[in-house]
């Protein structure tokens, strides 16, 4: 059993979304439940396998007893745990959120919500797990196919953002896969590890580079890289809450993971650097997402949109440590992930909460908000500091790891770029933390007296501000014990 | 010049790329854009079935005359890859068009700019 986990945990994802399927047809209410219990078991079985891992060391999964170079393998090392642990939890907490705020419909309407999130965080999971180059596009492709389902599901508009966001993700799974096929040609093999020891003899070779910059340009359309960030406003912000959160959270950042994993395990960095300084260019990218992401999300009127564009600028400091390339910056990138993965969803849940509750979306109607609902502006709040950086929050340490690595490559402008974005944030969330406690309008209040969420609605929140707080203080564990294993030795 | 002649096909689908990558990006119509992206996948196809091909090869099942020489067989790696591709194409293109019937019930049109001005109403 324990050996064949590594496999079990997107099997028991996909096998739940089919329950949840069949379920839908008897009660609409027991789907919810079967994803619910299909996303905490994915989660039990990752907890797992991550105490293994540590235990033993990396595992290597065979498919069919076929060994790798030929058959297709699962490899996890404690990286891969970190990123799995965050798909799983966060989809598992997402998913508690109730249907109907969640998702903007009634549980009684005809469409397979439940099977479609499950099939999502398989299609991650997937992706993460992978070991080969080609089953990463189809991983990949799975879990697009699902978002652009899931999408639509907030209105006509979400369509049309939908099908933006179908044409530009197209574009870059197709870039992933003609990149592949170069690296495919020029080596013979699609597997990590194999092309990792094939690549330095053929590593002049124009097709390398042709295929390593066409694969890291498919990634950077499909986790919104900064000039590819089109698609995201609009898609993020017609999506129903509990998908703009899964989409901010966990799905941008795995094609941001899988990056990372391309030029730390496949073109590494030292032989790329000769060649083409991709990580740089990357890197440069992500602070000039960062300035404006965070410069347009100043200048929303629309909560959720506000959320969308700070998505942008928080996928520029992971690109940002990735550009860094030291152990420090590549920390302080990755332990971003978790950290935006808990704030993003907390504060979309908190947005689709409020525009269900109270029908609030825009901005200005915040005031006195923080009187009415104290325990879910509370939640808010911790995340939005947390969005800012101040410690002890999640948010603060994966910055600090990215100062840190800044210095350690002596590059003022990226910390330049760290600070400016802290204020910047400051601005936008200071701004709406001021209104939310200031005293709202008298008559509004007395009508609606501290009238806070229900409390299925309140859990799911709660406990990823809870998690937001706590995250500081398992960070140095996690940091000393999963990361610095494999970026270590950059 | 003796290149370009053996190697024409690899011409023949960057043309296909750009003109896909012209349909999708320069065309406002979206069934225009759907149109587009096929002919971008199809061109990748290609590239992979091109790619995959060797003079002298035959199909991967091992023939007693050949002998187990892998020099006299194809690698048929790429046409799997290439099959799965095709599947992940078809998927894609379904749920476009179930969004273009969404779009269309709801706008009454595909044309993107005067999506954009009912969008706005």
């Amino acid at each position: 059993m324990i050996e064949h986990l590594p496999a079990l945990i997107p099997v028991s994802l996909i096998l739940f979304a089919f329950l949840a399927g069949f379920l839908r047809l008897v009660n609409p209410r027991l789907s919810r439940y079967s994803a619910i219990l299909g996303a905490l078991t994915a989660f039990v079985f990752s907890i797992v396998v991550t105490i293994d891992v540590l235990k033993n060391g990396s595992i290597s999964y065979h498919f069919g007893n076929w060994p790798p170079p030929y058959g297709i393998e699962f490899v996890l090392d404690t990286l891969t745990c970190f990123m799995v642990l965050v798909i799983t939890g966060i989809g598992s907490t997402l998913l508690m959120f109730p249907t109907k705020p969640g998702f903007m419909i009634d549980e009684q309407q005809q469409s397979p919500l439940y099977t479609l999130v499950l099939l999502l965080l398989t299609g991650l999971c997937g992706m993460v797990l992978s070991g080969d180059l080609f089953n990463v596009y189809v991983f990949m492709e799975i879990s697009s196919l699902t978002t652009f389902a899931l999408v639509s599901l907030g209105g006509p508009k979400a369509a049309v953002a939908s099908f933006r966001y179908l044409i530009m993700a197209s574009i870059g799974a197709c870039c992933y896969l003609l990149g592949l096929g170069f690296i495919f040609f020029t080596v013979g093999s699609v597997n990590m590890a194999d092309v990792l020891q094939l690549l330095p003899a053929v590593y002049d070779s124009p097709s390398i580079i042709g295929g390593a910059l066409l694969m890291i340009t498919g990634l950077g359309l499909k986790m919104a890289l900064f000039p590819f960030h089109t698609w995201l406003p609009d898609a993020h912000s017609y999506a129903p809450p509990i998908v703009a959160a899964l989409l901010a959270a966990v799905q941008i950042e795995t094609s941001a993971y899988i990056a990372i994993r391309l030029l730390l395990n496949v073109f590494t960095p030292a032989l790329m650097s000769d060649l083409l300084p991709i990580t740089q260019i990357i890197g440069w990218l992500g602070a000039a997402g960062i300035i404006f992401g965070s410069v347009m999300a100043i200048a929303q009127t629309n909560f959720k949109r506000m959320l969308a564009y700070s998505t942008v600028a928080q996928v520029g400091f992971v690109t940002l440590g990735l550009g860094l390339a030291n152990p420090l910056g590549m920390v302080g990138g990755i332990l971003h992930i978790l950290a935006h993965a808990l704030m993003k969803s907390c504060l979309f849940l908190v947005a689709g909460s409020i525009s269900h509750h109270s029908g609030i979306t825009n901005i200005q109607d915040f005031q006195g908000l923080g009187r009415r609902m104290p325990w879910t502006m509370a939640a808010f709040t911790v995340a939005a500091l947390s969005m800012i950086g101040i410690p002890p929050t999640a948010g603060f340490f994966s910055k600090w790891y990215l100062l840190l690595g800044s210095l350690d490559n002596n590059n003022w402008v990226f910390l330049v770029v760290i600070l400016a974005s802290t204020l910047l944030n400051a601005i936008y969330f200071f701004r709406l933390i001021e209104k939310i406690y200031s005293p709202g309008d008298a008559q509004v209040e007395a009508g609606t007296q501290s009238k806070d969420l229900p409390k299925n609605m309140l859990v799911p929140i709660i406990i990823l501000a809870v998690a937001i707080l706590l995250m500081g203080a398992v960070s140095v564990w996690l940091v000393n014990n999963l990361l610095m294993p494999v970026v270590g030795g950059l | 010049m003796t290149d370009i002649t053996i190697h024409y096909s690899y011409i023949i689908i960057i043309i296909l790329l750009a003109i896909g990558l012209y349909g999708m990006l320069g065309k406002r119509n979206l069934i225009k854009k759907c149109i587009g992206l096929t002919i971008f996948q199809t061109a990748i196809f290609l590239f992979f079935i091109e790619g995959g091909l060797k003079d002298g090869g035959t199909v991967p099942v091992i023939d007693p005359s050949l002998g187990v020489e892998a020099i006299n067989y194809i690698n048929p790696l790429p046409h799997v890859m290439i099959l799965t591709a095709i599947v992940v194409s078809t998927a894609t293109t379904g749920v476009a068009m179930a969004l273009l019937l969404k779009i269309y019930r709801k706008y009454n049109s595909l044309e993107e700019d005067v999506i954009m001005e009912r969008m706005k109403e």
